[in-house]
């Protein structure tokens, strides 16, 4: 332990720790910029790039960035001199004057950090004037939006994409004054091999990186008398929403979210979780088939956009491995604008379907082109989590006097496999639920495979089933993915089934959800509330979800079957 | 030929020496800018007339930099007895002259140089002779392709005898008791610095030399590189046997194409002869040296920035700690020294602590290397004993103020230094007392500014550099230097006010105060120091909108006095038909329309245009 | 699997060999003779500088495809491959001019008088700095120090440099320029 003291208390800190870390200890906050930490990922980002953090150090010459200076025995520590906070206000003072200041119309408002410092320190006129970098905005894509005028330079998002999702899209450019990050040439990110993940705009700061927006295009359906506009909510939103107007994080909020959705003016409120339950009978089915003949293992699950991007792009020679099964949003569009269309005879290109995501591939998913037929999409506009929010409050409903609603029927019944869709684990917690019961029939089957559960990047499980031992993985965060990847690549490693998710933690920490800075206990208590939503539902097991059954009497057959491939399978290009 | 034992070398050494050709040698100076200024085509006339019948009198010999860059091309006649004179400024056409007067004779039309230093290691110190070569001790006197010219000054002596006679830590120790300091501007011990990396766990390490020389205006390491590589290349297997490495790295801007080829060139023969690669002096001692490219960037001189760039990365530096010594290259334990700090290594080594302490100062042994260079006659490079006095630089040495005109003042360290004044001419300078009077060491650049250099326009030249070299990583750097930029570019235009002064100030101090690396760190110092100076031209350009050296255009004002005669040759020149006038009568410039481009100025024949 | 998309699109080496094919070999074969390490992305970035260097010298800038060729073949995102071109002045994306004429801004040239060099050529030209001539015949560019101090203020064309120069020599250094 390393003895110091900070503002003239004693602390006592491990070797190794920064001031940053010893004075945190003390209750202090310094404030911070371009530092983030995840501690559930083991991750840090210490450029030391802002010099927001510097204290005052006796006996050295200049200030300390305490961010990332390891503490020393004796050490003398000033975090609130004159001295240190006027060279913060400065600093604040500076990045303000190279930066485009529109707070009023900015999508981070009262979510930047840059703001809420600036307000901290009571900054209400403009010191330095000058020059102000200008980039032109990359809007051109169906997910993110990059406004590189408002970059601080924090680096964040490099180490987002480069270090902890290993994809490489992002570095920093030029130098001296023009110094911003970019992907190569100043490319769009649609032209590079971005995944659309989002976690680059979950890490940034500011207002630079954001999604693309599709709010004012919803409301106009909305109001056109014409259109049915349907709408279905990702698994992990609704133990996210709620944070949006106050809520602690965890808390379930899926009657709220409904009422609020009814309330909008939605003509059904439906649930992603329906064709999450989907998805299992169909990815279930493949499973057990690929387990059956020995081929083509180990299977990889297949709903999460971000890694399937991934996988095109980087792993072209295994794009044989993944389930063909269409991720559950896309499998809901397919049914919305096919069975369900039919069934309550709206022409397809008058029903509306709408998406509420935590994520932003999602967004990028729907515009595919193989999603779509003769110009009509199964999916029409992808909502993220935050965007709802805004759209809640914007049509001034008071989220929590809201009832507690249900959702619609049939596409909005679901079981508790589909909720935990949204934590990492999840889908193959679900699978096995559900091959279990196939093969040792639903009375003694187990639920609860706890092994999967947690945010660790990789979870290895072996599960016996029916007298037969399935050696299954779990990987989130694409950097984990990739290691994980490049075992099997070197034939290291050998499991029958790997799900995979692209976000550290899975949908929980997807790019559309309400910003975390970095506070990875927030996504602890998201993932908690999804399995506590599980517990607390009365089926839990996919196969059982009765809307399910029907749908398969009815209209499907069997999974897998013709009509099955038709409208819930897909295939993956090499990119 | 190996050379495997300490005798064999010196075997050697007497050999080379005991062949007596009896001829006089030539010596040519053909660094970067002795070839420039035109070196190539008097050596080809000097190799001609040797051919037409000398050849049994003279020896052509090319070398590096002499020193006397103001009046290249220089060449040099030596015989084997020492005696010698230098010309410069030579042409072709003066070549038979020269060489029929010979030693002896005066070559009519040729302008002959004294010779002003003296060699520590082989004469005493000679009274009144102000330069002392160490580091500079075989550049301009040896060719620098031939590694027997290097040996005959004793060359890899100094290495044959650690590697023979000395253990590891005995080789940091004399380092560090000869209180060598780093030459690359911070003046840290670099005995210190191997004892550190000496101490790390066995394994892989690295010895880095640093020729990224970015002071613009200084050009010493070229110099030593141009024209001694093997002392730096002896050095670094020193250092590497102190420290424990077996991999050497020179870092060396793009930007100098002949010292890398005479890089090339060295490394090589020294592998032939067995001072580099395996098993050196016989010992199980291996160490190899190879090169690494700068590509154009001043901040990649900064230690980690370097690093990273030999990684193949941005150049962009990050907090120490970790320092090189413990974390450094690929994460390993890593010496990054200075060319000059290597230069001055094997003399430590072969005469001993107790020796180098004897030149310079206590704190601040030995010698340095400055670039005179700006408003100076003697343009060129100077090897003072520490402790020399800017007066007996500048006046002594550097021949006074070009054109006679005033000093106004000296910027050493570069864009990381300050002005210096009159007021401080007197001052003996090493590491510390530099710092003291607000400026630094730093790489041994030296400006001289004369009275018509505007320290307001000075002071924003070295912010657009460091401007343009910034990283830009960190908030003070990349935002603040530019906004203190504006701020003198406001008071350059006339748009400064007080307040713009106490603010660049102010701003200037948060700056050092809070900038990454060393680049922001002392990238204010050029600021502060003539604010410091000459606040007196600030407060002019602020209140009374006057640039007193007459620099800033925007502050001039062109008009026409009693002298006109009325010939109109302005009205007819000016670009923006400012100047009106009846011939023959007294003609006036409409302030309003005036673009103060000058030219009214230069065609005037009559001093009638005054510039204020 | 087959493909359904665009991305038969060609690939840079290919389209590269194809416009330039003397080049484009003379490249892979520096990059084939460099001791890279497979799967070594560490050890080979270090070559990067290196392979840019080279590259810059064949094909005279550092266009996308070849970026791409060097990404392939050194293991390294393209990323941060631009992120190192455009932090080095030295390298280039885009092509100059055939006479790359640098003033040297360093400090001796700058105190004795270099920007007014600069201006003149500037007018002459007809482009600022970092700006090549309409007719890609001159490229305007600044240097700090080359480290011919004594003869500032100092104008590099190509790799000839003419010292001492006066506004009134621009003229002379660009009639030097013939093709
Ligand atoms: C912006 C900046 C530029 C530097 N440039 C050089 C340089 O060109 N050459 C050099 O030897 N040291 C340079 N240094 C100093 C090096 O970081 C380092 O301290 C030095 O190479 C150590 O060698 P020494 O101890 O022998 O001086 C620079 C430092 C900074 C902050
Ligand atoms: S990024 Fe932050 S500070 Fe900048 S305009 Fe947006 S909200 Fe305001
Ligand atoms: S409170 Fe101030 S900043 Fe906000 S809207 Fe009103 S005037 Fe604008
Ligand atoms: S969305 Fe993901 S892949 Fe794309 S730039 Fe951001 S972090 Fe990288
Ligand atoms: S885009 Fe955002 S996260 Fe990335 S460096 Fe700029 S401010 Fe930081
Ligand atoms: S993990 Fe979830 S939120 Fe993240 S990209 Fe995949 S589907 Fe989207
Ligand atoms: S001080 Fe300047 S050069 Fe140094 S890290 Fe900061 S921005 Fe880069
Ligand atoms: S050139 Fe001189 S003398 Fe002639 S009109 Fe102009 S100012 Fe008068
Ligand atoms: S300085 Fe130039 S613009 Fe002004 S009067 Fe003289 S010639 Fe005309
Ligand atoms: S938070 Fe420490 S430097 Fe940015
Ligand atoms: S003689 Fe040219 S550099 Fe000195
Ligand atoms: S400053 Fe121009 S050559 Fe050195």
């Amino acid at each position: 332990m390393i003895n110091l003291k900070i503002n003239n208390t004693p602390v006592s800190v491990p070797e190794g720790s920064t001031i940053l870390e010893a004075a945190e200890k003390l209750g202090l906050k310094i404030p911070t910029l371009c530092h983030i930490k995840w501690d559930s990922f083991n991750t840090e980002h210490r450029c030391g790039s802002c010099r927001i953090c510097v204290v005052e150090v006796t006996g050295r010459p200049n200030l300390a960035p305490s961010c990332c200076t390891p503490v020393a025995e004796g050490m003398d520590v000033h975090t609130n001199t004159n001295r240190a906070i006027r060279a913060r206000r400065t600093m604040l003072e500076l990045l303000l004057s190279n930066h485009p200041k529109d707070c009023l119309v900015c999508s981070k408002n009262q979510e930047c950090e840059l703001q809420k410092l600036a307000s901290a320190f009571n900054i209400h006129h403009i010191k330095y004037e000058g020059a102000q970098s200008e980039f032109p905005v990359d809007e051109n894509g169906a997910a993110i939006r990059r406004d590189m005028s408002k970059c601080i330079m924090c680096r964040r998002c490099e180490t987002a994409c480069n270090v902890v999702q290993t994809v490489g899209v992002l570095s920093g450019v030029n130098r001296g004054f023009n110094a911003v990050v970019a992907p190569e040439n100043f490319a769009q990110l649609t032209d590079t091999a971005c995944t659309f993940c989002g976690q680059c705009v979950q890490a940034c700061p500011v207002g630079a990186l954001t999604e693309i927006g599709y709010k004012d295009e919803v409301w106009e359906h909305l109001n056109n008398p014409k259109k049915t506009v349907i709408v279905q909510t990702a698994p992990a939103v609704r133990v996210a929403i709620g944070e949006e107007f106050g809520f602690q994080a965890g808390e379930i909020s899926t009657g709220k979210l409904v009422a609020a959705l009814r309330r909008i003016g939605f003509a059904k409120v439906f649930d992603t979780d329906w064709s999450a339950d989907l998805t299992i009978m169909e990815e279930g089915t493949e499973l057990l088939e690929r387990i059956k003949s020995g081929e083509n293992l180990p299977l990889l699950t297949s709903c999460c956009p971000g890694w399937v991007n991934f996988l095109e792009h980087q792993f072209p020679d295994l794009l044989h491995m993944p389930s063909t099964a269409k991720s559950p949003q896309q499998m809901f569009g397919a049914i919305a604008k096919s069975y369900y269309a039919e069934k309550t005879g709206i022409d397809p290109s008058n029903l509306i379907v709408v998406s509420i995501m935590p994520c932003l591939a999602k967004k990028y998913e729907a515009s595919r082109p193989e999603f779509a037929h003769n110009g009509v999409r199964d999916v029409d506009y992808v909502l993220s989590t935050r965007e709802l929010a805004s759209m809640i409050k914007e049509a001034g409903i008071v989220f929590d006097r809201l009832p507690d609603e249900q959702y619609d029927s049939p596409l909005g019944e679901s079981t508790g496999a589909a909720v935990i869709f949204g934590a990492s684990g999840g889908v193959l917690e679900a699978a096995l639920r559900t091959a279990a019961a196939w093969l040792e029939g639903d009375k003694d089957s187990p639920i609860d495979f706890v092994a999967v559960r947690g945010l660790e990047g990789i979870k290895e499980a072996t599960v016996t089933i029916a007298g037969i031992e399935l050696k299954a993985a779990v990987a989130s965060g694409l950097g984990n993915v990739r290691k994980l990847l490049e075992r099997i690549q070197r034939g290291e490693a050998q499991y029958h089934a790997i799900e995979i998710m692209a976000c550290p933690g899975g949908c929980i920490n997807g790019g559309g959800q309400p910003y975390n800075h970095g506070n990875t206990a927030i996504l602890e208590a998201r993932k908690d509330a999804l399995y506590r939503a599980d517990k607390g539902l009365p089926i839990r097991k996919s196969h059982l979800n009765p809307s399910i059954i029907k749908i398969y009497d009815e209209y499907l057959g069997k999974p897998n079957s013709e009509k099955a491939h038709k409208l819930l399978h897909t295939h993956y290009y090499a990119k | 030929m190996r050379i495997n034992s300490l005798e064999a070398l010196k075997d050697y050494k007497s050999r080379l020496c005991s062949v007596s050709s009896g001829k006089t040698s030539v010596l040519m100076s053909l660094g970067t800018c002795g070839l420039a200024a035109g070196g190539a085509k008097v050596a080809d006339a000097i190799r001609a007339e040797l051919d037409k019948g000398l050849s049994g009198k003279y020896e052509a010999v090319s070398v590096g930099c002499m020193g006397l860059c103001y009046c290249e091309p220089t060449i040099e006649l030596r015989d084997e007895t020492g005696r010698s004179a230098i010309y410069g400024h030579v042409t072709p056409e003066q070549i038979p002259a020269i060489l029929a007067a010979g030693l002896d004779g005066e070559a009519a039309g040729a302008t002959k140089v004294k010779r002003t230093w003296y060699y520590p290691e082989e004469e005493e110190n000679k009274d009144g002779v102000l330069q002392a070569r160490i580091a500079l001790r075989n550049t301009g006197r040896i060719d620098p392709e031939k590694i027997d010219d290097y040996l005959k000054y004793d060359g890899y002596q100094a290495l044959g005898k650690v590697l023979k006679t000395m253990a590891p830590e005995a080789v940091s120790k004399e380092i560090l008791d000869a209180m060598l300091r780093g030459r690359g501007g911070a003046g840290f011990p670099t005995g210190k610095k191997w004892q550190f990396a000496a101490a790390q766990p066995k394994g892989q390490k690295y010895m880095i030399c640093n020729a990224d020389e970015g002071d613009p205006g200084a050009f010493m390491d070229r110099a030593v590189l141009e024209g001694d590589p093997h002392s730096v290349l002896e050095a670094m297997a020193i250092g590497a046997y102190a420290i424990g490495a077996d991999k050497g790295i020179i870092y060396i801007r793009a930007e100098y194409p002949l010292a890398i080829e005479r890089l090339q060139k060295a490394i090589k023969q020294a592998r032939e002869m067995g001072f580099l690669g395996k098993g050196i002096f016989g010992t199980s001692f291996d160490f190899d040296i190879e090169l690494k490219y700068g590509a154009g960037a001043f901040v990649c001189g900064e230690e980690t920035a370097l690093i990273h760039s030999i990684e193949g990365k941005r150049g962009e530096p990050t907090f120490k700690p970790p320092f090189p010594a413990i974390q450094g290259l690929w994460k390993k334990p890593t010496v990054v020294n200075n060319v000059e700090t290597y230069a001055n290594v094997a003399a430590i080594i072969r005469k001993g602590a107790a020796w180098f302490k004897s030149v310079g100062t206590p704190g601040s042994p030995g010698t340095k290397v400055f670039a005179l260079a700006g408003k100076i006659n003697c343009v060129g490079l100077v090897e003072v004993p520490m402790g020399t006095t800017l007066r007996d630089i500048i006046f002594g040495l550097g021949g006074g103020i070009l054109n006679n005109r005033g000093f106004k003042a000296v910027q050493t360290g570069g864009p990381s230094g300050g002005c210096i004044t009159t007021k401080n001419l007197d001052t003996p300078i090493d590491y510390e007392t530099l710092k003291s009077i607000g400026s630094m060491m730093g790489s041994g650049g030296m400006i001289v500014m004369d009275e018509d250099n505007c320290m307001v326009n000075i002071a924003r030249f070295f912010l657009d550099f460091t401007c343009d070299e910034s990283c830009g990583k960190c908030t003070p750097c990349r935002i603040g230097n530019r906004r203190l930029y504006e701020m003198l570019t406001d008071i350059c235009r006339g748009k400064g006010t007080e307040e713009t002064l106490k603010e660049l100030r102010t701003l200037s101090n948060v700056i050092k105060d809070t900038a990454l690396c060393g680049l922001g760190q002392t990238s204010p110092n050029p600021v502060l120091s003539t604010l410091d100076n000459f606040f007196e031209e600030y407060e002019a350009h602020v209140k009374e909108k006057r640039c007193p050296a007459g620099v800033c255009t925007a502050l001039l004002k062109f008009t026409i006095n009693d002298n006109c005669i009325g010939c109109g040759l302005c009205a007819k020149n000016c670009p923006t038909g400012a100047i009106s006038g009846k011939i023959k009568s007294k003609h006036v410039i409409d302030q309003d329309k005036c673009i103060k481009c000058g030219v009214c100025q230069q065609k005037c024949k009559f001093k009638a245009i005054d510039k204020k | 699997m087959t493909c359904c998309c665009e991305c038969s699109k060609e690939k840079a080496l290919d389209k590269l060999m194809r416009l330039e094919p003397e080049k484009t070999s003379e490249l892979t074969a520096f990059i084939d003779g460099l001791p890279l390490v497979a799967g070594d992305v560490e050890t080979n970035r270090g070559f990067l500088v290196e392979t840019l260097h080279r590259a810059q010298g064949i094909f005279g800038y550092l266009p996308v495809e070849v970026q791409q060729v060097v990404s392939e073949r050194l293991g390294l995102t393209r990323s941060e491959i631009y992120g190192v071109i455009s932090f080095y002045s030295y390298f280039t994306d885009k092509p100059i001019g055939r006479y790359k004429i640098n003033v040297c801004l360093g400090t001796a040239c700058f105190v004795k008088g270099a920007s007014k060099i600069v201006d003149e050529l500037k007018a002459k030209l007809g482009v600022n700095e970092g700006e090549t001539t309409a007719d890609q015949k001159f490229f305007l560019g600044a240097l700090r120090c080359v480290g011919s101090c004594s003869l500032a203020p100092v104008v590099m064309v190509n790799n000839r440099v003419y010292g001492n120069v006066t506004p009134d020599m621009v003229d002379q250094i660009l009639a030097d320029c013939q093709d």
